[in-house]
């Protein structure tokens, strides 16, 4: 408390003293009979003359900023296509940077050099077509040559994966990220957020798990027999509001189980077997080096962003759709902890879209292990297949 | 529309023979409920100071958890308290409603309603010689829907769930759902609400303008004599007007997805464990409206600083603006072209490939009339006689940082790249840079150039230049380093940066340097604000009385007397001669010709 009053005594005595400068000030003027429009040479100077340090400055600290801190940041690329981003970026970058390096040299030079001097009268230049027509073409194909590499190079990036490309989903959840390979096949097994429950976690379905979530809506600790028995309770007395939530959580759910009985109903269960040879990992995603990967992701709640830094890969995860990615690792962790002279570093999956409190700690762990050290692990996982985890029976 | 504009003629030329001094208006017609348009410009300006003052109090309070993540602060629970602040630190929470409410209120409370409302207001009728705005009674409305719509986005942090939290572009689901963030609920009601009546009145007050423009020019004012201000506030009105619509549609249809249970953006979701019966709704949907207007947005922002530049520029070389038809060719191709590029912020969201590629190509299109603008401006500087005003500095400053904001642009318009670095902290140096810090900038010059025609006062000119050099070296103080922090990687809208340390403890070392680096210039850059303030509130009470025209301007507005009267001319209204800019024209004797002077003997129109 009394910092504050300290503070608020220090701001009060702040402003009487700018006050008094300024009144000062005012006095001097007037005795000098310098009026505030007219700027005096003094000011004049001294102003061109902060310009012209000012382009030093901010050249100076853009270049000491490059220097220092660069592009070592999140390292070198780690996949075929950052590599390929990187250097379009990099030329990218030089392009810009002598665009900003001049024009800006130039804004603040002719600031300093054109400042009002006695006798020196301004150049009446309204225009000039010649220059008009030079400056309007040349960004023009500047521009057209960095349009053309880029949609090249997008095009690349959003192209089709090569056909022996691994599966791999991701799945986004306020706050967490769950990867699930796709199987023996290759092929991901099929999903329906309405099958969502403990044990089937992606809700993937299968005849068993459609089974399973209609009972659980029907029959579960929260299911319609239970709000049911609830609200026709005459020990339990509740008041209109908690009724009526519980009437719309009842109809809610009573639409849920019509839409699941029909599923049920239209079920083939002749493509149950993609989704039983399905792996489910959660906190590290392990990847093989140089194999090329296609991701496919969606958001069990809301908009999320899978964010590979080091990959340069980023695509967002939306609830109701499915989106993709793909890119091809080309670099080991540990080889990476080699290059970035740290033998903690690892590769890292972000969450970048803002998603909740705690959107910054949403991430998992990559690891990109070699063909061997990577074979060893899939095999390690066979047992962990969706089904083996789902019928309890993995002999861990 | 004639007949008002009859109307205010009439009324303009019947009050010019009893009263040079206007008959005395009652306190609150003249100063609350006032139809005069230089006092609405005033009630703008006055209102998106304190809103500005809001904003960058939030920057400076998040700012501080992102240098110092965890240390407890004073000022943090002093401006929070212990729920939002417990023991000194941020919540996660508040975290993200301090950022989102900082973005709102920035762009559309300070630089949409604030800069355009106040020059708009004030320039429109001034510079072409109108008595008033078409509708005095409209613009009025106008102000009053902004008032409001502050009043609820202020109120709107005061609520026990918090502010809305889910970033100034809300995308739902997360704003739809209270149950995923606590500031989705009633906080963002509050913010639905206040941003339709904002976009309400911004509606009103852009018609407004357009009419103006179309209908109340006076004599010899025609479209190619008119200044650049008055240029840019016209297409930033009609993009206003074509734009903000879109941005009430998706703002109602949200309405609906959280009060009526209609499914526009929602589908199968399942949100703290409960699972939601919507099904078919769009995200992309939202994120097109929204971006619809969300791009030509950063125009209605930028134009109008860009504008008041170019008149001020001229001015204080003492030259005509080089390339006046291509000056106003750029403004019409930029407001065209920015209505086609809305895309370029949704390269990653899923939206087609092949779309993201028509949007690369019209974004990097748009960069040409924006190259054109800053070659221009720099041949007038070129071989002038630069007078430095505080508005001038600033007008400078904003070319400045539209280069350099723009430059980076070029990179993020670029799809592929846009992958790496898409919503990581340089997209947040790039927008601040090319539309925050210019359109400050613009709105600092401003300021300084037409406070003598507001007030009838000059501001004093050495804080001025404190408060400029101060406030440049900050601007590039916090946003160039934020460029590396980007390139490091770094997500935007993140609480603090400790996943890094699992994962990489270099790059984190290199980020919290930086972040200390940028919020001490942020404070810096704060605290030289105060200078402007006391300079503008003390100048408006106690600073000298301003001469008719301090600048030795060519525009009309320089002709009124310096008391404001209803009607702005005491006697007939100006005729127009020539264009805005006869500075230092050869076989004159003054380094001005102002436009309501005939042409002499054998002159020739530029
Ligand atoms: C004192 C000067 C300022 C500082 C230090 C500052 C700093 C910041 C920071 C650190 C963020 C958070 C970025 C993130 O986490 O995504 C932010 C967000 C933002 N700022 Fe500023 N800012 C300042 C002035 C401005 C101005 C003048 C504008 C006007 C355009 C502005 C507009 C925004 C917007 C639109 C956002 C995004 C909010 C969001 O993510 O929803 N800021 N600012
Ligand atoms: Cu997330
Ligand atoms: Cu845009």
């Amino acid at each position: 408390m009394e910092s504050k009053l300290i503070v608020l005594l220090v701001i009060i005595l702040g402003v009487i003293a700018i006050a008094q400068l300024v009144r000062v000030y005012e006095l001097v003027s007037k005795l000098r009979d310098k009026k505030e429009h007219e700027i005096t040479y003094r000011d004049n100077q001294l102003n061109a003359k902060l310009m012209l340090a000012f382009m030093f400055i901010q050249s100076g600290g853009l270049i000491y900023l490059m220097l220092k801190y660069g592009w070592t940041g999140r390292g070198i690329a780690a996949s075929v296509e950052g590599i390929e981003t990187d250097w379009l970026l990099n030329l990218n970058f030089v392009i810009v940077l002598f665009i900003f390096f001049i024009t800006n040299a130039l804004l603040f030079f002719f600031s300093y050099k054109y400042v009002k001097k006695p006798g020196v009268k301004a150049f009446y230049y309204p225009h000039n077509n010649k220059l008009e027509i030079i400056w309007t073409v040349v960004p023009a194909v500047v521009l057209a040559v960095i349009i053309v590499l880029g949609l090249n190079l997008w095009g690349d990036l959003t192209a089709e994966s090569p056909k022996n490309a691994r599966v791999i989903e991701l799945y986004a959840k306020q706050f967490d990220w769950t990867a699930r390979y796709a199987g023996e096949n290759n092929k991901l097994g099929k999903f329906d957020y309405k099958l969502t429950l403990g044990t089937n976690e992606l809700g993937l379905v299968t005849k068993e798990t459609i089974d399973s979530a209609l009972v659980d809506m029907i029959e579960g600790p929260t299911g319609i027999n239970s709000i049911k028995d609830r609200l026709n309770n005459e020990k339990l007395v509740f008041n209109d509001s908690v009724i009526s939530a519980m009437n719309v959580t009842l109809s809610r759910k009573e639409r849920l189980a019509r839409l699941l009985t029909q599923m049920k109903k239209h079920h083939n269960a002749k493509n149950d077997i993609d989704v039983w040879d399905d792996i489910i990992q959660k906190d590290t995603l392990y990847l093989c080096v140089d194999e090329p990967l296609e991701i496919k992701l969606r958001s069990r709640d809301i908009i999320h962003s899978a964010y590979f830094p080091h990959f340069r890969a980023q695509i967002n995860c939306v609830p109701g759709i499915q989106t993709r990615m793909k890119f091809t690792p080309n670099i080991t962790t540990k080889e990476m902890r080699k290059k970035m002279n740290n033998n903690k570093f690892n590769f890292i999956l972000m969450c970048n879209k803002i998603c909740g409190g705690a959107h910054y700690k949403m991430k998992m762990m990559v690891v990109v292990l070699n063909k061997k050290e990577f074979s060893k692990w899939w095999k390690n996982k066979q047992k962990d297949t969706f089904k083996n985890k789902y019928f309890g029976s993995s002999g861990a | 529309m004639a007949s008002i504009s009859e109307e205010i003629k009439n009324h303009g030329k019947h009050d010019d023979h009893h009263d040079d001094h206007h008959h005395e208006e009652h306190f609150v017609s003249k100063y609350i409920f006032s139809q005069d348009h230089k006092m609405i410009g005033k009630q703008f300006l006055i209102t998106a100071v304190f809103m500005g003052v809001i904003a960058m109090l939030l920057s400076i309070l998040f700012r501080l958890q992102l240098a110092w993540p965890g240390e407890s602060f004073e000022t943090l629970s002093f401006f929070l308290g212990e729920k939002w602040a417990p023991e000194g630190v941020l919540s996660e929470d508040m975290y993200l409603g301090l950022v989102t409410i900082h973005g709102t209120i920035m762009v559309f409370f300070l630089l949409t309603g604030g800069l355009s409302g106040t020059f708009s207001n004030l320039l429109i009728p001034l510079q072409l010689g109108a008595r008033d705005m078409a509708s005095g009674f409209l613009n009025m409305l106008s102000y009053w829907f902004f008032f409001l719509s502050s009043v609820l986005m202020v109120v709107s942090m005061f609520v026990h769930t918090g502010p809305a939290m889910a970033g100034w572009t809300i995308y739902p689901p997360l704003s739809a759902l209270p149950q995923a963030i606590s500031g989705s609920g009633l906080g963002m009601t509050l913010w639905l609400f206040s941003m339709a009546i904002f976009i309400a009145g911004s509606l009103l007050g852009s018609l407004n303008y357009i009419v103006t423009v179309f209908n109340l020019r006076t004599v010899g004012m025609k479209m190619t004599r008119m200044p650049l201000t008055i240029w840019a506030f016209f297409v930033t009105a009609i993009l206003g007007v074509l734009s903000f619509p879109v941005l009430l549609s998706a703002a109602l249809l949200l309405i609906m997805d959280r009060m009526a249970g209609t499914s526009f953006y929602l589908s199968d979701i399942i949100v703290q464990g409960e699972m939601l019966t919507n099904h078919g709704g769009s995200v992309l949907l939202f994120e097109h409206l929204f971006w619809f207007l969300g791009h030509p947005e950063v125009y209605i922002v930028l134009l109008p600083a860009l504008g008041l530049s170019s008149e001020i520029i001229a001015t204080n070389s003492r030259k005509p603006i080089f390339g006046y038809r291509a000056m106003i060719a750029s403004i019409l191709a930029i407001g065209f072209l920015s209505f086609i590029v809305w895309g370029h912020h949704m390269f990653v969201t899923g939206m087609n490939p092949f779309l993201g590629s028509v949007f690369v190509f019209t974004t990097l299109l748009i960069a040409i009339p924006s190259a054109i603008k800053v070659f221009n401006y720099l041949t007038t500087l070129w071989r002038g006689s630069i007078i430095f005003t505080p508005a001038m500095l600033f007008a400078i400053a904003l070319v400045s940082t539209f280069i350099t904001g723009g430059v980076t642009g070029i990179i993020l318009a670029d799809s592929a790249l846009d992958i790496a670095i898409h919503d990581t902290y340089f997209v947040v140096a790039h927008f601040h840079i090319v539309m925050g810090m210019s359109a400050v900038f613009g709105m600092f010059a401003g300021v300084y150039h037409w406070f003598p025609k507001m007030y009838g006062k000059m501001l004093n000119t050495r804080l001025g230049y404190v408060h400029f050099w101060l406030t440049l070296i900050g601007a590039y103080g916090v946003f160039f380093p934020m460029h590396f922090v980007g390139i490091a990687g770094a997500p935007r809208r993140y609480y603090n940066y400790s996943v890094y340390e699992e994962f990489d403890t270099n790059s984190l070392d290199m980020m919290m340097d930086l972040n200390v680096i940028i919020t001490g210039f942020a404070i810096m850059a704060a605290l030289a604000q105060l200078i402007f303030l006391f300079n503008f509130f003390y100048s408006i009470y106690r600073g000298p009385k301003a001469p008719q025209n301090p600048w030795n301007s060519t525009t009309l507005e320089w002709t009124t007397p310096v008391e404001h009267i209803h009607g702005n001319w005491p006697g007939d209204l100006p005729t127009v001669h020539r264009w805005p800019y006869d500075y230092s024209k050869p076989g004159s004797d003054v380094d001005f010709i102002p436009q309501n002077v005939p042409l002499a003997e054998g002159e020739e129109e530029h």
